[in-house]
């Protein structure tokens, strides 16, 4: 790693002119120690927490190893494992197609819709920006318990409302069909982070676009879709990939809410089957603790890391390519 | 969506269209702000209901009742009161403090050689930062548990999420980098000039205008660890006395079974401080959620 990131070392002899004098080495060589000691932070972390337990996972995932016993090769067992035979791995991943399909897609729709409204809004600004944004730092736990008790059937004031009007409640995270209704509808309550990206976004539409549009006679829909939508498409694309990012972590609210509303108490070696109600709010980082450190499976756990590995890295390198922006700032 | 407010069109004579252009302004301030007040109450309410529910009774905590017959401020009591929940407390604070200071320390010189010093590879490590940053933890946790567990011994303390905080934080260098980028070149050759060396430079000159973003990224690594619920049940689930706030919050439904009185009183002071901290720093924090997206 240090070889590639030294300035200057390899700074092309040939083309020195006449250079590589004793005092411009030197200096070359001052300058390629000082920046490896400012990134050697990074490079240590970088190697020890990185790069290290990458390799590590790759090779965990051709071994047998229960943490107890010497790991042992198995060639692709946990591969075949994993995909053919363990049963929590296929509900996972429709789950996750399912959150970025909807959850994904409702949160944009809905961030950029507070987005737009914020700028409308001419009385109280500051005021309706807080509120809104509130949700968005509230610890992810202390949310998704706070949802669960709002739509818990039983004395949920959200159903005792909906039953005061006259309205069948559904059953919310006892409910396979609605927990992850109920998960989008705790993710759209946290829209906060969107709201402000979006909002900034839309206050840096050059105003002389939507007066020419509006001398020709535009109606506001048509503001929106031709003056609007083309100057924030960049971050709407942005908002769509890290969504997905993020979807890919998906971890603590669905895990929580499945604990709370299954009534599993909590404690070392609780034996807790995740995805509650009915695997339906399984995603694939939970399976890497179930199988790691609750079936202590750690070859087989490895296999879902990677899964998950080269699914991030995937959309990671898509928003790279659509956002060069991200990368080369400033200059 | 409409313009109106700024450009009142003038077809009509000018009386007669400037009152529909006033009337047609009137009506959209009204709809606008009837919608912010129905967005207010979807982002309020839930937080109104978890307060009220946590000063009922614990007999009308069963019921379907919205608003407690008599204020139980007792309740906040009983939850300080319960074994643990002020070393969660401890621990939660050692594990952002700490973990906040060495990330902010530790990110600072690397974000700075990104934004400023020119370097073969430097691109490729923006690139490997930015990979990193998008990396669920679960990818790398087995790896990384037997380490800490097998062998140095650590598990049942938050030791292994503290210390790889002292080896640069992804994120934070993203987000100071970004930063970084926008100090103006001049400033940095101006001190070099005057005889500063880089890391004079950087801690008399480029600090000072950096501070923004600076308080953005403490701030968001103070949240990450408070919020962080994953490290904390990898790491310390076997030992009570190591559990965090978010971490033992959880345990509170267990213990208190059907108590959602008292759970959502412990809920209350999970989310508070979180709050009151952005109430103080407001203005870095939605810099720095804007930095994230925006700029670049």
């Amino acid at each position: 790693m240090s070889g590639t990131l030294t300035s200057g070392r390899r700074g092309g002899p040939g083309s020195g002119a006449g250079g590589g004098t004793r005092a411009r080495r030197a200096r070359r060589a001052q300058r390629a120690l000082r920046t490896f000691a400012f990134m050697s932070p990074w490079l240590i972390g970088f190697g020890v927490f990185f790069a290290y337990p990458l390799l590590s996972t790759v090779y965990f995932s051709f071994m047998h190893y229960d943490g107890f016993t010497a790991p042992s090769w198995n060639g692709a067992q946990n591969w075949r494992y994993v995909f053919a035979h363990y049963p929590l791995f296929w509900p996972a991943l429709r789950n996750t197609l399912w959150l970025v399909a909807v959850m994904v897609a409702l949160r944009v729709v809905f961030g950029l819709g507070v987005g737009l409204l914020i700028t409308k809004i001419r009385t109280g600004t500051g005021v309706f920006r807080t509120l809104f944004y509130l949700p968005y730092l509230a610890p992810p736990v202390a949310a998704t318990m706070s949802f669960a008790f709002l739509l818990n059937p039983g004395t949920g004031p959200v159903n005792s409302v909906l039953e005061r009007i006259g309205v069948k409640a559904p059953g919310w995270f006892d409910d396979p069909s609605w927990s992850k209704p109920a998960l989008t509808l705790l993710a759209l309550w946290g829209i906060g982070d969107l709201m402000v990206i979006f909002m900034a976004a839309l206050l840096d539409v050059p105003r002389e676009q939507y007066e020419a549009a509006e001398l020709d006679g535009a109606s506001p829909w048509q503001r929106f879709r031709f003056v609007t939508l083309p100057n924030i498409s960049p971050i709407v694309m942005f908002a769509v990939v890290t969504g997905v990012i993020q979807t890919m972590q998906y971890y603590t609210q669905p895990l929580i809410a499945g604990k709370v509303a299954s009534g599993v108490i909590q404690g070392a070696g609780t034996q807790f089957e995740p995805g509650y109600p009915d695997r339906s709010t399984l995603t694939l980082p939970q399976l890497v603790y179930n199988l790691g450190f609750q079936r202590f499976d750690h070859g087989s756990a490895c296999v879902v890391a990677l899964v998950l590995f080269a699914l991030s890295t995937a959309f990671t390198a898509l928003l790279m390519r659509r956002r060069g922006g991200l990368v080369q700032a400033g200059d | 969506m409409t313009q109106v407010l700024d450009k009142p069109v003038r077809t009509l004579a000018p009386a007669a269209g400037e009152r529909t252009a006033r009337r047609r302004a009137l009506l959209e301030w009204v709809a606008v702000h009837s919608l912010g007040v129905a967005a207010a109450l979807f982002f309020t309410l839930p937080f109104v209901f978890v307060f009220l529910t946590s000063l009922m009774s614990d007999t009308q905590a069963l019921s379907r009742d919205l608003v407690p017959h008599t204020w139980e401020w007792g309740n906040y009591r009983k939850v300080l009161d319960t074994p643990g929940f002020l070393t969660w407390w401890r621990n939660t604070l050692m594990y952002a403090g700490l973990g906040t200071v060495l990330t902010v320390v530790s990110s600072i010189p690397v974000a700075y050689a990104l934004a400023k010093f020119r370097f073969r590879g430097r691109n490729l490590a923006l690139m490997l930062v930015i990979s990193m940053m998008m990396l669920p933890p679960q990818v790398v946790v087995i790896p990384m548990y037997l380490f800490w567990a097998k062998q140095l011994d650590l598990s049942g303390t938050l030791w292994p999420l503290i210390v790889p905080m002292a080896f640069g934080d992804a994120f934070s260098i993203f987000l100071l980098r970004q930063f970084l980028t926008t100090v103006p070149d001049e400033y940095v050759d101006a001190a070099k000039v005057d005889g500063c060396g880089e890391l004079r430079t950087l801690v008399r000159v480029v600090l000072p205008m950096a501070r923004p973003g600076i308080a953005a990224v403490a701030l968001f690594q103070f949240f990450y660890a408070w919020n962080d619920y994953f490290g904390p049940q990898i790491y310390a689930s076997e030992n009570p006395g190591a559990w965090t706030l978010s971490y033992g919050l959880e345990s509170f439904k267990g213990a208190h079974h059907t108590d959602w009185n008292l759970t959502m009183a412990a809920t209350v002071l999970v989310m508070a401080p979180v709050i009151l901290v952005f109430f103080f720093a407001q203005k870095a924090f939605v810099e720095g959620v804007t930095l994230t997206g925006v700029k670049g």
